[in-house]
């Protein structure tokens, strides 16, 4: 299918899906799905004529047929049995999403203080309407981009966390979305995360496909960090090389609230990341890192916006890629510092390495400033590997190979370094250092092979 | 060296009085409007050959089929592009009779800036003998340069002169369909200038042309063309000054360059078109497209400006490097000031090997303008060991003012090495307080921090340039601090 006619089967299947979501949905959130229909329909599927998605590669992922599914639980055997996603030494609820739907067979978090909430987003929305309709689509609301349209007219499920004021969560959670089943599956998935005043999450989401077919995943996560929250989100993703994955990470910050969130674009087909920060609250940090090891033909591409809207906040950005064989990377990031966010630093660094003559990298660094008293840079670099460097490692007896593979690891080590969970840490550099090599990166305990 | 070179450019200066025009007065301005037989007119004045009209006109309507661009950070209000006047020869308008009537605040900026007397008058639209305006002059020089067997004349008689030089070259840097505001020049451009260096000569003196508004309401659409064969140099300057007009006036320009094996342009710019009152009312709208090919090996191309002038600046002075080893530079100084709106930056585009290019921009914002900076580094395939340092910085004065950089960088090539800096700040108190500690009064405290600041640029700057430049600079940031 080409763009347009995958646009027109959207607003198909929205018109067949529509009366479901009627009867399930509140008044409110069915009206959020209306209006987002409207964006859509206006937007369309923003291709690369469209300035924001110009490297994304919408068409090749659109070239396909996709399978939307509302309901896909019942193929399903117990996962629980045989799927391990773990992290050494790392205690974490672990929580599995699957084709984007909260799995009825997650364990029963019965260790948590009774007044937070973890459960399905579906589930959410009727046990507990009255938080989800405070929240959702909130700040994903102004956005005109026609993949998160998309996401907020068709999704129906994901992930739902609320941690109220004061409220200790024991372990991080983490989050496993796992693509599967027969045929091209298109995935949407809504997760929605509210920290309260005073709360801290820390989360890890790994992206696992276990079948062959071409997917295309749209994922929007809205997330809420309020007053003196802290908030670390980190994203592995390891798709195989067919699959389309737009990622909308939206966070909006209250005063002195704290986020970090990492992509880890190990593998995957076609990735996109967006993210969408909106420092509200004074004194708020946001701390955007990404690391991508982008090979075959491979396509990375990372979107930032950063919206300084209040006084004295912080933000910073670290994104670095290595670039192998024929793949491509793209990253854009804008900060805007709006009139009077005055005392605002904010820091933006892109950084990568081509390292074949085929690899390509695309980088737009920029700001946009409409306060006088600000900090703010962005730099941006595309090279190759040192060769003082690699030259004073050969002369010491280290092979060409292994002194490359040292100092790409060295590059991506920056990244590595903003992770301050240590096994966690641990964990990531050794999926680097495989990947670096060749290998698959396979978590040690889990029975599957993922992105073969 | 510096009084030769002042009395060159009061010659240069001057001598757009002595010679006065050629054209038929009579025939002086067009219809308002703009259709086909506008663009047949026009050529048809010009008494132009029939591949000059089909040019025009393939321009023409290639330029009905495109859309004004929208992606630039500006807010361009509506040009109503049937309601221009698209060529004036000079008849003379009296607006003022005399220079008492001008805008004093104007009066004290030419004072400022040094412009005699005679000039004043005719930049404030006084009556004066000779006024100038889109149709070029004959240059003093054209005897000693040809000598040297340089051409340097006006485009409308090199269109006559030196057809197939023109034939062969206008248009291969920017196509006529090139952009929406390249398009609308390629159909109604009224003149411009025209410049060949034969192989291995190098020009024995600084090249200078000054582009003036002075009709009302005539779009001001030039075109520049720039030759230079094989070991050839030339240091090329253009500036502007516009007078005072309440009504905005569009200006939409090409520049085109080649040069050849081992050859070197250098092309400078002071713009300072009238940028609007207080108030945003007014000003010039700045469209131009600039570029230039380094077509031969080890050719160079670098650009230099100061933009201080024009409600609206979108401009982009790029250079396509095909030849190995060739190289490029841009340094450019933007300043905003009340309600201006700039957009400007370059573009390197790589394609030879061994290329290198260097970016220097720095944007000085103030009161509620705008200031963008907006680049493209392009590394192609080819491109073997391309090398590029861009560094873009801003200097805010003021709060309600914006700075904004927007870099693109493409490398589609693994020996490329592109690097991309930029911050942006305000003048801190302590500087201040230092100039103020030592009997500086704030406001000269300012225009000397920005002059330190902008020194690397301006140094690029031919020298009268550069102190005319000076002296803009701090012009221009005038009342900007309270």
């Amino acid at each position: 299918m080409d763009i347009q006619k995958t646009y027109e089967n959207y607003l198909d299947i929205f018109q067949k899906v529509s009366p479901n979501f009627k009867k399930t949905d509140s008044d409110k959130i069915y009206q959020t799905r209306i209006k987002a229909y409207e964006n859509f329909k206006k937007a369309g599927i923003p291709d690369h004529t469209h300035e924001d998605y110009k490297y994304a590669g919408i068409a090749e992922i659109c070239d396909k047929e996709y399978e939307f599914t509302t309901d896909s639980r019942s193929a399903l055997v117990d996962l629980n049995s045989f799927f391990r996603c773990e992290v050494e030494d790392m205690d974490t609820h672990v929580i599995l999403l699957s084709n984007g739907e909260y799995y009825e067979q997650n364990e029963k978090l019965t260790d948590i203080d009774e007044n937070i909430i973890i459960c399905g987003l579906k589930e959410a929305k009727t046990k507990h309407a009255e938080i989800v309709n405070k929240y959702y689509n909130q700040h994903v609301g102004s956005s005109k981009d026609g993949f998160v349209n998309l996401n907020t007219m068709l999704s129906n499920d994901g992930l739902f966390i609320y941690i109220p004021k004061n409220a200790k969560l024991n372990k991080a959670i983490q989050l496993v979305n796992l693509t599967h089943g027969f045929g091209n599956k298109n995935i949407f998935k809504r997760n929605l995360i509210i920290l309260e005043e005073n709360t801290e999450l820390n989360m890890v989401i790994c992206d696992h496909t276990l079948n062959t077919s071409n997917n295309f995943v749209i994922d929007v996560t809205e997330s809420f960090v309020g007053k003196n929250a802290n908030f670390k989100y980190h994203a592995l993703q390891n798709e195989p090389n067919k699959s389309g994955v737009i990622n909308s990470h939206f966070i909006r910050l209250d005063e002195h609230a704290n986020a970090s969130t990492l992509a880890l674009s190990l593998h995957g087909g076609i990735i996109r990341n967006n993210f969408f920060v909106q420092l509200a609250g004074r004194f708020s940090e946001a701390n955007l890192y990404g690391l991508n090891l982008t090979d075959r033909e491979q396509r990375v591409d990372n979107f930032s916006i950063i919206d300084h809207i209040v006084p004295d906040c912080t933000s910073n950005e670290l994104f670095k890629g290595i670039i192998d064989e024929k793949g491509k990377g793209a990253f854009a990031g804008r900060i805007i510092v709006r009139p009077d966010a005055q005392r605002t630093l904010a820091y933006q660094s892109n950084k990568n390495l081509c390292l074949t003559p085929e690899a390509k990298m695309r980088t737009k660094p920029q700001l946009e400033i409409y306060a006088d008293d600000v900090k703010c840079s962005h730099g941006a670099t595309v090279g190759q590997l040192d060769e003082t460097a690699l030259f004073y490692l050969m002369q010491r007896g280290i092979n060409k190979k292994e002194a490359r593979l040292m100092l790409m690891f060295a590059f991506a080590n920056d990244v590595l370094l903003k992770i301050n969970i240590e096994p966690l840490r641990k964990r990531i550099s050794g999926l680097i250092n495989s990947r670096l090599r060749g290998e698959f990166s396979n978590c040690s305990h889990c029975l599957l092979n993922c992105n073969g | 060296m510096e009084k030769e070179q002042d009395k060159v450019l009061k010659e240069v200066t001057e001598s757009e009085y002595k010679y006065g025009f050629t054209t038929d007065v009579e025939a002086d301005e067009i219809p308002v409007g703009l259709n086909e037989d506008t663009v047949r007119l026009i050529s048809a004045k010009k008494n132009e050959p029939s591949w000059m009209l089909d040019f025009r006109l393939k321009a023409f309507r290639k330029w009905q089929t495109m859309k004004m661009p929208e992606w630039a950070h500006l807010n361009i209000p509506e040009i109503k592009y049937q309601d221009i006047i698209y060529y004036s020869a000079p008849k003379h308008k009296v607006v003022i009779d005399s220079l008492d009537e001008v805008d004093p605040e104007i009066k004290a900026t030419f004072d400022k800036l040094g412009i005699p007397l005679d000039e004043q008058k005719r930049l404030s639209g006084v009556a004066v003998d000779a006024v100038m305006d889109s149709v070029s002059i004959k240059t003093t020089f054209q005897e000693t340069l040809a000598e040297k067997g340089i051409i340097f004349c006006s485009f409308s008689e090199a269109v006559k002169e030196h057809p197939d030089l023109v034939k062969k070259y206008m248009g291969s840097v920017v196509p006529y369909g090139d952009n929406f505001f390249a398009a609308l020049n390629s159909a109604v451009f009224s003149d411009g200038s025209f410049c060949y260096l034969p192989k291995n000569v190098r020009c024995p003196m600084e090249l200078s042309t000054y582009f003036r508004i002075n009709a009302i309401n005539t779009g001001q659409f030039e075109r520049t063309l720039i030759i230079a064969e094989e070991g050839s140099y030339v240091s090329y300057m253009e500036g502007c000054t516009a007078p005072q007009r309440d009504e905005n006036q569009l200006h939409a320009a090409i520049v085109e360059i080649v040069t050849m094996k081992n050859a070197e342009v250098k092309y400078s710019t002071v713009q300072n078109w009238y940028p609007g009152n207080k108030e945003g009312k007014g000003g010039i709208f700045n469209f131009v497209t600039k570029r230039g090919i380094c077509k031969g090996d080890n050719s160079k191309i670098s650009w230099a400006q100061v933009e201080t002038g024009s409600a609206i600046t979108w401009k982009y002075p790029s250079t396509i490097l095909i030849g190995d080893n060739s190289s490029a530079e841009f340094y450019s100084v933007a300043v905003t000031n009340n309600y201006q709106q700039a957009d400007t930056g370059t573009k390197m585009i790589h394609l030879g090997k061994n290329t290198k290019s260097i970016i220097v921009s720095k944007g000085i914002s103030a009161g509620k303008s705008q200031n963008s900076y907006r680049g493209l580094v392009k590394v192609s395939k080819n491109a073997v060991n391309a090398r590029n340092f861009s560094q873009c910085d801003s200097l805010l004065l003021g709060d309600k003012c914006g700075a904004h950089t927007f870099p693109y960088i493409d490398v589609e090539n693994d020996t490329a090495i592109v690097e991309h800096e930029a911050t942006t700040s305000k003048i801190s108190e302590d500087q201040i307080f230092y100039c103020n500690q030592r009997g500086i009064a704030t406001e000269d405290a300012i225009g000397l921090i920005v002059n330190g600041y902008a020194k690397e640029v301006i140094n690029k700057l031919p020298m009268e340039f550069a102190v005319e430049a000076q002296k803009l600079l701090q012009i221009s940031l005038e009342g900007s601090v309270g």
